[in-house]
């Protein structure tokens, strides 16, 4: 993915602004207007996409000074005398202080090479050598790498950017920015690293304008961000509550202020690995930062972009600690989606993966209101639901434990399975529910025949219900009345 | 009480025996029910529920079951918040209205932010009900609660309820309240400094002057250099109400320095933020201050780096300049604000391009008819040929404005290029919008103009292949021939319009039909009844049946201008011959014609 990105060709980039006007066609001369073009109606999306040929970028430098004075060449370091090459480090790393602006592909040329070709360097020199990072380097470099990441993201150029759909905007200042991220991560992983010298510039302020980077649209940037993150929480023990709490603060955010934050799948890996490394019991925290904050991130609108790394948290934790199934099996029927098939189906999946790691006691304590779902889901028209459904029962471990509850699952299911085995338009969902059918009958037969008998009985009975007969003819009078005498 | 056992068990609601509880039953039943909807349907009757209980079983135990039972569905628990802010008579009246602080104190602790939201709303609501000592005895206290509680949410509903009982409460409990509000502006959570710093403008609203300064204004200090974006952005919509109260000597020293900090702010939603309420922030901040503090930062936002920022003083351009004090406000216009609205008008973003176009005719009657002529019309013909048409657009509703300075002619030149280009936009959007201008434009360009200019597009309008622009021409010709008369429609619109009667298209000759349903009332009842008449009375043999019944529905609507003996001689028999034609539709309306028309 990234190298592919990375191919990206720059002789394209255009400011976000002229890339709007792209999205709407020139107007062609009036003459030409065909009448099928006057008809327009709704252009299809996949339409406007293709017209939409160039690579997007944006920059978000706020006044960046035109660089008045040009940079002119260090001597490189590698042929400096041993003496002075720190010295020369130093003056690089100021030199690479100096911001460009790559919205303007013409300016500056001369001084944005200097500069590529410092920071090349500079990632070469901390890579390769030994006894570099002195203390008095630690300032320098932290500067530096300030100076040219933290930024404030600019508006997003796509208002309804869509990012299973849209190419998203990529940082235009990547020929620099990359190579500053990839001094980062060389710097907090060569042997000479000590994080108690680093610590002073490495703070609470660092990690925070670094959280708010994982904003940014562009993915070869969040990717370095996740690493570096996850470096930083791995070497610095200090940091951990706080870096945790900050994510879950961007968590909240997302989930009940903006619904929009584009680093929350990395954001998740990073913490999946981090739950791995949980002490037991689990802190009141943890616990809370499961229930409270990964629970409800399942109600958002992009569920799908992190929907993976989402569920992995999520079985990590199970795998911990096995009493939190009940809430957590219970907090995502609470949220169980109701218009949306496809995150229905991200929601099933979750339940496999939760199904596959389950103590047979927890599954007892949830088995009731989940099959009640899988019933439901079972019966879902849109065929992807019913199917991901009824895959449950392909799944060795679940038929186990559907098997040593069949009486209280059966009864839960049946209805659902033999009106579908009936009713359901599509032919794949009724040859799977067969074998479901035959699957459970064989659990229990005896359980099934009485199930179907009494079904068919049920059926048999004439269509007006008794209890939704009877209860309208009471009741509806004082409806009437009630919805007269409504108080002021 | 018991909600459980619910209508097998009907004496639990009727106690007294009553069988008319019954059906309370069933919906106390409901409250419990397994189906969300029937729960909802249940808590969306809760005051016939509490009606029917009577004010003290509805205290002492339906309230408490309400209390108990707070963990369901979100949908719920809004419904549950938003009646119980209208609950006050129920519990009855003032005297108990702190009855319902607790389920409402529970429901503000809530995750799901509209739950939370609406009942901070009924709390604030029901406050304005408690007696001054309630309020210190039971609403304060739970403020308090909120605000030291342990998850964000209730500290976050908290900040809402700050300023509601401040004003009536002792002076003891009014420096706690300070203290409580001065905790959440430093709370080391977001999103809790977010809903402190949104409702610090409301806050200050209520202190004494002496605590605004000693208190709100260093909060409002931090908050403006808060560390997230987010926080500083609200500090600035507080920063107007701040400025409003303070006495003028002590804005330059207490509100200024941040101001100016905001709007040079890193973050662009910052200085979004200062643009968007720059003319509230200028009429705050009075003249003096705006001329020397606010012309230079208007400016530097006109010329912002990202497009937002611009975009959004653009779209200030007017309201600043009118706003500014007159003396001297032509030249501050003339030498700072006009250079950069020059540059504006060839921004490279559409949005700033079309957010200026919107405001800019406006500032003709502040410059008066000289300046206009020499430095405004070269931007308004600039943006009559931009290559965005909502650009032009802009300008061209906006005429109005240029028109009573210095009239439209100056621009009728240019206006018609645009004009055109637009009416035959291929978006349909952009044809309706320049058809809903045209009278407008009729009316300032004149009919000679009109008729040498523009008629043929309104004409053509009438054939588009998009109904609703067809629709909008139609509606159109009638405007015209209001403005113009009927003398003009005659000689002009008219024959055309009957001409279509004999296309070979259905729409086109159902379009003839529509023209005469709008006009016949302003052309009057000659032109009716001798030059449409004859036309729709035609038409009637149509072999589509669309038309046929649009010929009956048009009979129905132009009977009232004709004379009785048109009526009798000439309607009827057609609308009788179309009573009994083979289609059911064109039955129906020709039978519907003759009723309404009393013609049977």
């Amino acid at each position: 993915m990234i190298g592919q990105l990375c191919c990206l060709s720059v002789t394209h980039a255009v400011t976000s602004v002229e890339d709007a006007l792209q999205q709407v066609p020139p107007t062609p001369p009036m003459s030409a207007i065909s009448a099928s073009e006057k008809v327009d109606g709704f252009t299809r999306k996949s339409m406007r996409k293709a017209q939409k040929q160039k690579k997007s970028q944006g920059s978000s430098q706020f006044r960046t000074q035109s660089s008045l004075v040009e940079l002119s060449p260090l001597p490189q370091l590698k042929d400096a005398p041993s003496t002075e090459q720190q010295d020369l480090f130093t003056q690089k790393l100021q030199q690479c202080c100096m911001l460009f602006d790559f919205m303007d592909t013409v300016t500056d040329l001369k001084s944005k090479e200097i500069k590529r070709a410092a920071l090349n360097e500079l990632v070469d020199y901390v890579s390769t050598n030994r006894g570099v990072l002195t203390e008095a380097a630690y300032p320098e470099i932290i500067n530096m790498i300030s100076t040219n990441i933290f930024r404030t993201l600019p508006p997003s150029e796509n208002p309804d950017f869509d990012p299973e759909e849209d190419e998203p905007t990529l940082e235009a200042s990547w020929p620099h920015t990359q190579l500053v991220y990839e001094f980062l991560l060389r710097f907090l992983e060569n042997p000479d690293f000590q994080p108690s010298m680093a610590k002073r510039y490495i703070d609470q302020k660092f990690v925070l304008q670094l959280l708010e980077l994982f904003d940014s649209e562009d993915p070869r940037e969040r990717d370095f961000l996740k690493t570096i993150l996850h470096r930083i929480y791995g070497k610095f023990l200090g940091l951990r509550a706080f870096i945790r709490k900050q994510i879950n603060n961007n968590f909240l955010r997302f989930i009940y202020e903006t619904d929009h934050f584009n680093g929350v799948a990395e954001l998740l890996e990073i913490l999946g690995s981090i739950i791995n490394g949980f002490a037991l019991p689990l802190k009141a925290e943890h616990k809370q930062f499961l229930m409270k904050v990964l629970i409800p991130m399942h109600t958002a609108k992009s569920l799908a972009l992190f929907h993976a790394q989402l569920a992995y948290c999520i079985v990590q934790f199970l795998e911990k600690d096995p009493t939190l199934t009940e809430p957590v099996i219970r907090g995502l029927l609470k949220f169980w989606p109701k218009t949306c098939s496809q995150k229905e189906v991200m929601f099933l999946g979750e339940i496999e993966e939760i199904l596959d790691v389950i103590e047979p006691t927890q599954f007892k304590k949830v088995q009731e209101p989940l099959f009640k779902q899988i019933s439901k889901c079972v019966a879902n028209p849109h065929f992807q639901v019913a199917e991901r459904a009824l895959y449950f029962w392909n799944n060795e471990y679940i038929l186990s434990l559907i098997e040593e509850n069949i009486d209280k699952v059966l009864p839960i299911m049946f209805g659902s399975l033999y009106r579908i085995s009936k009713e359901h338009w599509n032919p794949t969902i009724v040859a799977l529910v067969y074998n479901v059918l035959k699957t459970l009958m064989e659990m229990n037969s005896v359980l099934f025949d009485e199930l179907t008998s009494s079904y068919k009985a049920e059926r048999q009975r004439p269509k007006a219900h008794q209890k939704l007969d009877i209860m309208p003819r009471v009741i509806k009078p004082f409806l009437k009345l009630w919805d007269s005498s409504e108080p002021q | 009480f018991h909600p459980a056992a619910g209508p097998s068990e009907p004496k639990m609601a009727g106690a007294d025996g009553d069988d008319s509880l019954y059906p309370i039953a069933v919906l106390i039943d409901e409250l419990r029910n397994e189906d969300v909807q029937l729960r909802l349907n249940s808590i969306k009757k809760l005051s016939t529920i509490a009606l029917a209980l009577g004010v003290e079983r509805t205290r002492t135990e339906l309230l408490p079951f309400l209390t108990d039972t707070i963990y369901d569905e979100d949908e719920v628990l809004l419904a549950l918040a938003e009646q119980l802010g209208n609950f006050t008579m129920l519990v009855g009246g003032p005297e108990y209205v702190h009855c319902l602080l607790p389920p409402l104190e529970s429901l503000a602790t809530v995750e799901e932010t509209v739950v939370r939201d609406k009942a901070v709303e009924s709390l604030r609501k029901i406050s304005q009900e408690h007696s001054p000592v309630d309020l210190e005895v039971h609403f304060e206290p739970l403020v308090k609660r909120l605000a030291s509680g342990d998850w964000f949410t209730s500290r976050t509903s908290a900040c809402g309820l700050f300023s509601v009982c401040y004003p009536r409460v002792s002076s003891t409990v009014k420096a706690e309240i300070r203290q409580h509000f001065r905790t959440l502006c430093s709370d080391d959570t977001p999103m809790v400094r977010r809903a402190a710093a949104s409702k610090l403008g409301e806050f200050a609203k209520v202190l004494e002057l002496d605590y605004v300064k000693s208190d709100i204004i260093p909060l409002f200090t931090a908050l403006a250099s808060d560390e997230q974006d987010s926080v500083r952005l609200l500090a600035v919509e507080a920063c107007v109400s701040i400025a409003t109260l303070l006495p003028q000597e002590d804005l330059e020293t207490l509100v200024m320095p941040t101001l100016r900090q905001a709007a040079e702010d890193k973050s662009w939603r910052v200085r979004y933020m200062v643009a968007d309420k720059f003319s509230e922030l200028q009429k705050a901040v009075g003249p003096e201050i705006t001329k020397n503090d606010l012309v230079p930062a208007f400016q530097n936002l006109l010329k912002d780096c990202e497009a937002e920022v611009r975009a959004a003083a653009a779209n200030k351009v007017k309201e600043f300049c009118e706003n500014l004090p007159e003396d001297g406000r032509e030249t501050i216009i003339m030498t700072h604000i006009l250079p950069c609205v020059k540059e504006l008008v060839s921004d490279t973003n559409q949005h700033v391009k079309s957010a200026l176009a919107s405001v800019i005719m406006g500032l003709s009657t502040i410059l008066g008819k000289d300046n206009t002529i020499e430095h405004l019309l070269p931007l308004f013909l600039a943006q009559l040929k931009d290559e965005c048409p909502e650009v032009r657009l802009n300008i061209i509703s906006n005429l109005d404005c240029v028109n009573e300075v210095i009239g439209i002619r100056q621009l009728s030149q240019s206006l018609l290029p645009a004009i055109v280009e637009l009416a035959e936009d291929a978006k349909w959007r952009v044809r309706l919008a320049i058809i809903e201008y045209m009278p407008l434009l009729a009316g300032q360009l004149g009919v000679e103009f009109f008729d040498e200019k523009l008629n043929s597009l309104c004409m053509a309008w009438l054939v588009d292949h998009v109904y609703a622009i067809r629709e909008a021409a139609t509606c159109n010709l009638m405007k015209l021939v209001e403005k113009f008369g009927a003398e003009w429609a005659q000689n002009t619109i008219v024959p055309k319009v009957l001409g279509m009667a004999n296309d070979p298209n259905y729409l086109h000759r159902m379009t003839t039909l529509f023209c005469i349903n709008a006009l016949s009332e302003a052309c009057g009842q000659e032109i009716t009844t001798k030059h449409m008449l004859p036309v729709v009375l035609k038409m009637s043999n149509d072999q589509v049946a669309n038309v046929r019944f649009n010929v009956a529905k048009c009979l129905q609507k132009i009977g009232p201008v004709l004379d009785n003996n048109a009526l009798q001689t000439e309607v009827k028999p057609v609308l009788e011959k179309l009573a009994a034609d083979q289609d059911m539709d064109v039955k129906y309306f020709a039978q519907e014609a003759i009723s309404v028309l009393a013609l049977a």
